[in-house]
């Protein structure tokens, strides 16, 4: 097997053990990062939501807000297959992106 | 470390894009003179790697949680400046798609993630494995180090952005408009998350992977 092939099947096993991602933290009552709560967590950790903070943080909808199915909590499970439906997504998206990118920027340089 | 929007002022993400673009469009110039399509599978492989290791998040028990995010890893198998647009673009579909990072700062994310994550790790990878062959030991302890280091300046450098924006961004009455914490409490906290765990994290896993790609692909190290 080329280590080309080995190296995307590592990708997509870390793809279908990425709810681990999600479990353990939960698990272990770990809250999210630093620095990145949402508003009403923030409201609880500074006492106040700042008004230009609270302007801005709004501005993007993702379509599927922190790797899972938009709105509202369904529980691990749903969350869990959520996250490894956004994990192929986004593996596929960014693999692909970058594989058109190199293409374009190297096709010139192939003959050399 | 994906700062998410509102968290900077508009100084500080304006100000972050305009450093980090000059970085892609140096990347891009670099890429388009030395790079072959037939590399697009490992740029490819490189980028989604990046995306995934970031989803598995690292819980401090009863605290926040970090993560790996591969840059020096990519940085060490691809070049930095390969290993640059792979990170940047994971880090953009990431906030475009699924919201983690804001829109606004993608600047700022690339810039601390991409920009300072991989030349950090570059740096010191190069520095640690000096005049050493592709088998060398040295190389895989180099690896463990720079991705240490490297996840730590990026986590620096975010804690900075973060820092300043009480003293550069206030409303009349000398209240916050952006990330309320001043760089005493934000440069502490996040220094000491990725100092005591996230950085071991990142080394570990720099580590493996080099070591694996030394056993069987020696010729991949940069």
């Amino acid at each position: 097997m080329t280590t080309t092939k080995k190296m995307w099947i590592a990708v997509g096993m870390l793809a279908l053990i990425s709810p681990l991602g999600i479990i353990i933290p939960k698990w272990l009552g770990a809250d999210g990062a630093w620095g990145e709560w949402d508003l009403s967590a923030l409201e609880k950790v500074a006492g106040f939501v700042p008004t230009g903070l609270k302007r801005i943080a709004g501005i993007w909808k993702a379509p599927l807000p922190e790797y899972g199915f938009p709105s509202g909590n369904k529980g691990l499970a749903v969350e869990s297959i959520g996250y490894v439906l956004s994990a192929v997504i986004g593996i596929a998206l960014v693999a692909g992106i970058m594989y058109i990118i190199t293409k374009l920027l190297g096709r010139k340089n192939d003959a050399k | 470390m994906h700062i998410p929007d509102g968290y900077l002022g508009p100084t500080t993400y304006v100000t972050m894009y305009a450093v980090t673009i000059p970085f892609w469009a140096i990347a891009a110039r670099k890429l388009n003179r030395s790079l072959q399509s037939k590399q697009a599978p490992f740029l490819a492989l490189g980028a989604a790697f990046s995306f995934v290791i970031m989803m598995f998040n690292i819980p401090i028990i009863g605290g926040t949680t970090g993560h790996a995010t591969g840059a020096t890893l990519v940085a060490i198998l691809l070049g930095p400046w390969a290993a640059l647009i792979s990170v940047s673009v994971a880090l953009i579909i990431q906030a475009l798609l699924f919201g983690d990072g804001g829109i606004t700062t993608i600047g700022a994310n690339c810039f601390n993630m991409a920009v300072v994550g991989v030349f950090t790790g570059y740096g010191v990878y190069r520095l640690i494995a000096a005049n050493t062959t592709q088998e060398d030991k040295r190389r895989v302890i180099a690896a463990a180090i720079a991705g240490y280091v490297s996840l730590n300046m990026s986590a620096l450098v975010a804690s900075v952005e973060f820092g300043i924006q009480p003293v550069l961004e206030k409303s009349a009455t000398g209240q916050p408009l952006y990330s309320p914490f001043p760089l005493n409490i934000a440069l502490p906290a996040m220094a000491a998350e990725h100092i005591l765990l996230f950085g071991f994290v990142e080394a570990v896993i720099t580590a493996l992977v080099i070591k694996y790609f030394q056993r069987n692909n020696p010729e991949m190290l940069h």
